[in-house]
């Protein structure tokens, strides 16, 4: 390897954090000029920590960072950006309010008279920009009013008018739609054929095959070495990430199923600016089986979740949960009717970060006698009750007195999990259970579910990760824009090119095909 | 009684007054637009009010010019803003508690300050002379324009200040740049920080600003309304500007709208307290359940607006 091809080489990199936790030992990284090249790894393995260095947002303990053959200190990313050095990161750094052009130039902003904005001139650089890059956005749109698809492009851009000639993607197509990340990959490897160069962060094998030129995969901190794409294959990369074979496919008996215990009748729900997110949806989910709801996000998934556990309102239709009714009950009466949920917000619905593992694996049960000793907790009963559920569900902690916000993203739905599966629920409505989360976790959790299920649970289970939906049901309903489109009874001869025709909207089924997930009239 | 009171509504003389009585509110209401948009909750508005107030009339007195007295009163607003910004975004205190202590200083410290200055105790009678209280002006052709020359001519500088300054203000937020690194402060500060600019930085104007334009409002209260400075004077307006900035969406122009909601409520309370019959206890609340009244219908409708961003965006913490 030529060292002068070499973009970027990070040398013996250690990162120890003021807690004491080594987020990154020794690592080498380096890239090519004018290569994707994957940081992959599971979460809490250390990429974001490297990659925040390289993006002067964290400084390295120890070691060197030598961009463009020059050694540099990477000090805030206004320094990294003057490198060359741009990040898209996972959550958007934008402002919501602003137009797209505004957020572009903000900054370095254009000035026209001395003092005020030049907002033709701001608009015509973002088109200038977004024709050169073919990253197509529409510069007078509010961002509040735009599609995922088209911040991250946003993003993009920004990086690019500031010069960046590396561009960082972290976990780029975590919230991306199918058609927008073959869109993105487009647009990646345009840049790419320009010269630049870019460090595509991700966990999802398949994307890593599909666009990456090489590969550095991280585990624990450690480089665990560096790959061309093209000469290894998805089992010696999962292999090398958690250190084992990952079985991609979940193991599962024949379903059995028996009584319904969710019913859900023609459900409809209106949002604020007008638009018909559930337009008569009606389903049944039954003892023992998982149903699962596949579709393309902002398809009335997350409104449906809402309307079930109390945390919106339906225009109108029914939902009862064993023959009572959940639409009208309060979150604590639905939960003793023994429905649980895993939030796909877990930061937000599933935990309270600054309390304790303990503190949240009780939070739905300390109510109850065997907990309580008068007025008092019953402290030993529930340092034993967490201790137990952080040993069944290996939530990898330094004690139950850990605060949930310093775990890794895998081991706080772990702790999500290891309350809302272990309350005997016979309703489990698991949204999107493993988005965000390492290889491990999701193994774990999947698995869980599958176990509950056979042991005569109902599982509704929405997940936007296709392979996951089709894995992991039994049967399975598609959502587009508010409306059940398919019903499969049988999803093992599925396959991801009828699922997609579906969820695109090409394609219907007829309404008795449909109406056969009403188990009970 | 219900005539009485229609007769004096219906006059030239009250709609002039509610226009009097909407400028301190005004400015102060700026300035609490100022500080929201950059995120900054500068609930020291009364305080700062009081303070300068009472500096307009020294600073005034010592010069023996109205204008002198009026800058000075801005730039004590400006330099008080700026300490609260201090203590909050340096020491980090809570913002709401610097703005308290501001208050306080506002309600004791400045009878202290009166006195050590001056030795007067509670007002400052003699030091206020009509040559150095902030002069009318009478707007030619308006003026001779009957009943709309009447409503409109003749205010204080500092009247047709406030109000030019709502346009100026928008102007700022909306159309230079400083107002864009204000609004993106304000709304996702990691964005703004992330294209270089400086949080800090633009969070210590903001406060500054809004601190200079309650100065401008106390030097109207003491250096014109009341005609001197006394220790009870402000009475709440910086907190109803609060109101104003809230109900008014954190827009300028719809701060300006609920300023005059209030003006109108305290000049009604003027006329009523006037007419026989009626408790003066109970005409003097007035003011506040209007404010009250217009806060409810305020947090009515942001709920929903509120609801929509975080829907699309969870990341953003407002």
């Amino acid at each position: 390897m030529e060292q002068n091809d070499l973009v970027v080489q990070m040398k013996g990199i250690t990162k120890v954090y003021p807690n004491g936790i080594a987020a990154n030992q020794s690592v080498d990284f380096s890239v090519r000029q004018g290569e994707i090249h994957a940081l992959m790894g599971e979460n809490g393995a250390g990429k974001s920590t490297l990659m925040k260095m390289l993006f002067g947002l964290e400084q390295p303990t120890e070691g060197e960072i030598v961009v463009n053959g020059e050694k540099v200190s990477l000090s805030s990313p206004t320094v990294a950006i003057a490198h060359g050095i741009g990040m898209v990161h996972q959550h958007f750094m934008l402002v919501p309010s602003l137009t797209v052009a505004e957020n572009i130039v903000l900054g370095m902003v254009p000035k026209k008279s001395g003092m005020f904005i030049d907002f033709k001139k701001a608009i015509e650089l973002t088109k200038e920009y977004s024709e050169r890059f073919n990253l197509a956005v529409n510069p007078d749109a509010k961002v509040v009013d735009i599609p995922v698809g088209m911040k991250q492009k946003v993003e993009i851009l920004k990086a690019l008018i500031r010069g960046a000639k590396i561009l960082i993607l972290d976990e780029p197509t975590a919230v991306l739609t199918t058609q927008e990340t073959t869109e993105l990959f487009r647009e990646l490897i345009h840049l790419k054929e320009q010269g630049y160069t870019i460090i595509f962060i991700s966990h999802k094998l398949n994307e890593i095959k599909q666009i990456t030129d090489r590969l550095t995969i991280m585990r624990g901190g450690k480089c665990m070495g560096v790959y061309e794409t093209a000469s290894i294959t998805e089992q010696e990369i999962s292999r090398l990430m958690v250190g084992r074979d990952v079985i991609l496919d979940v193991q599962k008996d024949e379903a059995q199923p028996t009584d319904v215990v969710l019913k859900v009748r023609d459900l409809h729900y209106t949002n604020e600016w007008n638009k018909k997110m559930l337009d008569g949806v009606s389903f049944d989910v039954r003892k023992g089986e998982i149903l699962g709801i596949a579709g393309v996000e902002g398809n009335g998934q997350r409104e449906l979740v809402d309307m079930l556990f109390d945390l919106s309102e339906p225009d109108a239709g029914t939902a009862t949960v064993n023959g009572k009714d959940v639409i009208n009950a309060s979150q604590a009466r639905i939960r003793a009717m023994g429905v649980s949920l895993v939030p796909e917000d877990r930061m937000t619905y599933g935990i309270a970060e600054a309390a304790t593992i303990e503190e949240n694996l009780i939070s739905d049960r300390f109510e109850e006698k065997r907990f309580n000793n008068g007025p008092l907790f019953n402290m030993k009963a529930i340092h034993a009750e967490s201790d137990r559920l952080i040993a069944d569900y290996t939530v990898l902690c330094k004690s139950r007195k850990q605060k949930v916000k310093m775990l890794s993203g895998g081991n706080i739905q772990k702790v999500v999990v290891a309350r809302e599966f272990s309350s005997d629920p016979t309703l489990i409505i698991a949204d999107q259970p493993t988005r965000g989360i390492d290889v491990g976790a999701t193994e774990f959790i999947r698995k869980k579910l599958v176990d509950l299920s056979r042991a005569g649970t109902a599982v509704l289970l929405v997940s936007a990760d296709l392979n996951e939906v089709m894995e992991l049901s039994d049967s399975l309903i598609v959502l587009y824009g508010g409306k059940i489109a398919a019903y499969f009874e049988d999803t093992s001869e599925l396959d991801d090119v009828v699922m997609g025709e579906y969820m695109l909207g090409l394609k219907r089924q007829s309404d008795e095909e449909i109406g056969r997930v009403c188990h009970e009239r | 009684m219900w005539g009485q009171l229609f007769d004096t509504i219906f006059k030239a003389e009250f709609l002039f007054s509610v226009i009097r009585i909407t400028a301190p509110i005004l400015f102060a209401a700026m300035g609490a637009v100022i500080a929201d948009k950059a995120g900054v909750v500068n609930i020291g508005l009364e305080g700062i009010m009081m303070i300068s107030a009472l500096f307009g009339v020294l600073f005034s007195y010592w010069a023996q010019s109205w204008l002198v007295g009026v800058i000075g009163a801005l730039f004590v607003g400006a330099l008080l803003g700026l300490m609260m910004g201090f203590f909050a975004l340096k020491l980090k205190t809570d913002i709401i508690l610097a703005g308290i202590a501001v208050n306080m200083m506002g309600a004791g410290g400045t009878i202290f300050l009166l006195y050590m200055f001056t030795g007067m105790r509670g007002n400052t009678g003699a030091l206020v002379s009509s040559n150095i209280l902030i002069p009318t002006v009478s707007i030619p052709l308006l003026q001779n324009i009957p009943i709309l020359g009447e409503i409109l001519s003749g205010h204080s500088v500092l009247t047709y200040v406030a109000f030019l300054l709502v346009w100026l203000i928008w102007l700022l937020l909306y159309r230079t740049p400083l107002g864009l690194n204000i609004r993106a402060v304000g709304e996702n500060p990691n964005a703004a920080s992330s294209v270089g600019v400086s949080v800090l930085r633009i969070k210590y104007i903001a406060i500054s600003l809004s601190g200079a334009l309650a100065g401008l409002g106390g030097a109207f209260m003491s250096m014109y309304y009341s005609q001197g400075w006394n220790s009870g004077m402000v009475a709440g307006r910086g907190f109803i500007a609060l109101a104003a900035q809230a109900m008014g969406r954190g827009e300028p122009v719809g701060a300006m709208f609920s300023s005059l909601l209030f003006g109108l409520a305290q000049a009604l309370r003027t006329k009523v307290s006037g007419l026989q019959g009626v408790s003066s206890y109970l005409v003097s609340l007035i003011p506040y359940v209007v404010t009250i009244l217009g806060l409810v219908v305020y947090a009515a409708s942001t709920l929903k607006r509120v609801k929509k961003i975080k829907a699309a965006h969870p990341e953003v913490k407002r």
